[in-house]
């Protein structure tokens, strides 16, 4: 326990307890799928959704687990730490208004996607506009968005290995070897157990995390003087001039101009966030219409949490961590790894370690799973074989599971490291812009579909080519942050915003001008009483029954 | 739970209704909800360092406050929402 001297060499330690934990959680997953598997994972039933039916508290854990995600442990800290309040702490008002936003529509797409069979928001939109277009628009923004959050994980997997001690040297190839052993590992993970493995050890996880937060939080900052000299020496260091910009290092507070950045990024974030495939995978498994909304009531106090876990990044300027990475690079990612290197005995450094790497597995397998089956239902079956058996869409699933994979691995060597949280917020700048095809439509059929569509096409173009014109000061690679000018304002906003507006103006006008011309706007499958009904209800009650054989099912419509 | 596509068409004869609604009981849900949602998007009103509180700038532990806030709001619109839809004779939705 020396703190303010990075050891790069092995922690031995540390390493095995991580790896330990790790065998034991991940052979614990494998088995519970093994037994509870009903007949065959040949399905896309069961490798893909596992169980349907989960009351309050297991939903609980469920949604917790889209929340606690390497973004909450690694990279929002790390931001914090980094460059300050509105980087990083935006995390806590956006998982606070994330809670009225998901009650109000979340019952209604509850209840028409179970009167239906209705899997993926793809599937609702087709079902409300019998339009191909569309629905692919949206399957293909799931798809795409999932894969930089994705992405975030790796690299949360990556940070921890990295202060183990695993990788550095010169080569390429050395370097990013806590990468690649970080995509090994998700990837057998998740092709053998499909979803029931995560869900069966999102237990042990949030136990694990519970754990290791609750000591930090009380033990750490009384190590480095208490609340009061955390803050003073974070706003000594974000006051401070940062030679590369010339600029100030960061913000200790929003300051002027900059409310918008912080308010904009807070909500952009929550609006987002239950449009990704396994936010609504996990939403729809919840076994009542008023589950999801009684979850929204007491889900906040994950919020919290989140909160001190952001100032940990803060705790950390006062304990003066050293972030240098393997390769020699400061890597400000590696912060709260290194913190509990620095702090703790290395037992618990390596729960610590282990808590975060399964923090980060788990969901990464349920994201690639969710995308994985999007892609399948609305792009394979959809549009490439339509006569698809369930163990062609299963295995195409399982495939795609490992490509989507393979693509945030791309995002992770390609794009700018040194800012993981801007992986999430890039994800969220593509998946807002179908917001308005899968919420509004819930309510009304006034938006006309080729609107939609076209207000989607404006909002991903115009986002991402934002988005790549923003370039790191420091190291000068395109998509170095997720704020831009609000155009009109002079302020700087979350580009995902921004997007969204001129996305929501596209719609609305075109809308009016193919409204007044009568064009026609699809068909509708779904009746005004859909979006009420409840568990007691004969088509939701057979849906959200396991047995495909049951003669009462629902045709998907 | 299928994982067929959505196909072929369905009569909509075995259609739920929809439920009588308290219009009023869901306008004040409506507000319960809106209520954090406006505060803290209003980010200049906490953008602050006075009153500290246990160590804490006014900033963050007023942010930590809203967490127990929007909680009780939205088990209020919860409940708001359930008066709203209990429809007089018999049924609850």
């Amino acid at each position: 326990m020396t703190p303010l001297v990075t050891d790069s060499s092995i922690n031995g330690v540390a390493l095995a307890v991580l790896v330990v934990l790790f065998l034991l959680v991940a052979v614990a997953g494998f088995m519970a799928a093994r037994f509870k598997r009903a007949d065959s994972l040949d399905s896309l039933d069961e490798w893909g959704l596992g169980g349907r039916k989960f009351g309050t508290w297991i939903t609980w854990f469920l949604l917790g687990g889209d929340l606690y995600t390497a973004y909450t442990f690694v990279a929002v800290p790390a931001a914090m730490f980094a460059t300050g309040a509105v980087a990083g702490f935006f995390a806590v008002p956006y998982t606070i208004v994330l809670y009225p936003i998901i009650f109000v529509f979340m019952a209604r797409l509850w209840s028409v996607s179970h009167r239906h069979g209705y899997v993926t928001t793809a599937d609702f939109v087709r079902g409300r506009y019998d339009d191909r277009g569309l629905s692919l628009a949206v399957a293909v923004t799931g798809f795409v968005a999932t894969m930089p959050y994705i992405a975030l994980q790796l690299v949360g997997i990556q940070a921890v290995l990295e202060v183990a001690g695993i990788g550095g040297g010169d080569n390429w190839f050395a370097k990013d070897a806590p990468l690649f052993v970080a995509f090994a590992v998700l990837a057998a993970y998740t092709y053998t157990s499909g979803l029931r493995a995560p869900a069966v050890i999102a237990f042990v996880k949030d136990i694990l995390i519970y754990l290791v937060i609750i000591v930090a939080v009380i033990y750490l900052p009384s190590q480095v003087g208490g609340w009061h000299e955390i803050f003073g020496a974070a706003k000594e260091k974000m006051d401070s001039v940062n030679q590369a910009t010339g600029k100030p290092t960061g913000a200790f507070l929003p300051g002027e101009g900059q409310g918008w950045a912080y308010a904009t990024l807070g909500l952009g974030s929550a609006l987002a966030l239950f449009m990704y495939p396994h936010s609504v995978t996990a939403s729809l498994s919840s076994s009542s219409r008023n589950t999801i909304r009684r979850n929204a009531a007491i889900l906040p106090a994950y919020s919290f949490v989140l909160g001190l876990l952001a100032l940990l990044g803060w705790v950390a300027i006062a304990a003066k961590t050293d972030v240098t990475g393997l390769d020699g690079n400061p890597n400000p990612q590696l912060v709260v790894p290194q913190l509990f290197e620095d702090f703790f005995p290395d037992w618990f450094a390596g729960v610590a370690f282990a808590a975060i790497a399964i923090g980060a597995l788990v969901p990464a397998a349920i994201m690639s799973i969710a995308a994985a089956n999007t892609f399948s239902r609305n792009i394979y079956k959809e549009w490439l074989n339509k006569k698809a058996t369930p163990k062609q869409e299963a295995q195409v699933s399982k495939v795609v599971s490992l490509l989507v994979k393979a693509f945030a691995l791309v995002f992770v060597l390609t794009l700018d490291k040194a800012n993981a949280i801007n992986f999430q917020l890039l994800g969220g700048i593509w998946i807002l812009q179908i917001f308005p095809a899968v919420v509004f439509s819930l309510y009304t059929r006034w938006f006309h579909r080729w609107a939609l569509l076209a207000g989607w096409a404006v909002g991903m173009v115009y986002g991402t080519v934002k988005a790549y014109q923003v370039i790191n000061p420091a190291t000068g690679k395109h998509f170095g942050g997720s704020l831009a000018e609000i155009p009109g304002l002079g302020d700087m906003g979350y580009i995902a915003m921004t997007a969204f507006a001129l996305n929501l103006v596209v719609t609305v006008v075109l809308s009016l001008v193919l409204n007044a011309a009568k064009v026609g706007n699809g068909r509708d499958r779904t009746r005004p009483g859909d979006y009420y009904a409840d568990a007691d209800d004969p088509r939701v009650a057979a849906d959200l029954s396991d047995d495909p054989a049951d003669p009462t099912r629902p045709d998907p419509v | 739970m299928s994982t067929t596509p959505p196909g072929a068409d369905s009569p909509g004869s075995d259609s739920p209704p929809v439920p009588r609604t308290d219009r009023t009981k869901m306008v004040l849900a409506g507000i319960c909800l809106l209520i954090p949602i406006v505060a803290l998007m209003w980010v200049p009103s906490y953008a602050k360092d006075d009153p500290e509180l246990w160590g804490f700038p006014f900033f963050f532990w007023y942010q930590f406050l809203w967490v127990f806030l929007c909680s009780g709001l939205t088990w209020t619109a919860y409940k708001l929402t359930l008066a709203a839809r209990r429809a007089p004779k018999g049924g609850a939705r």
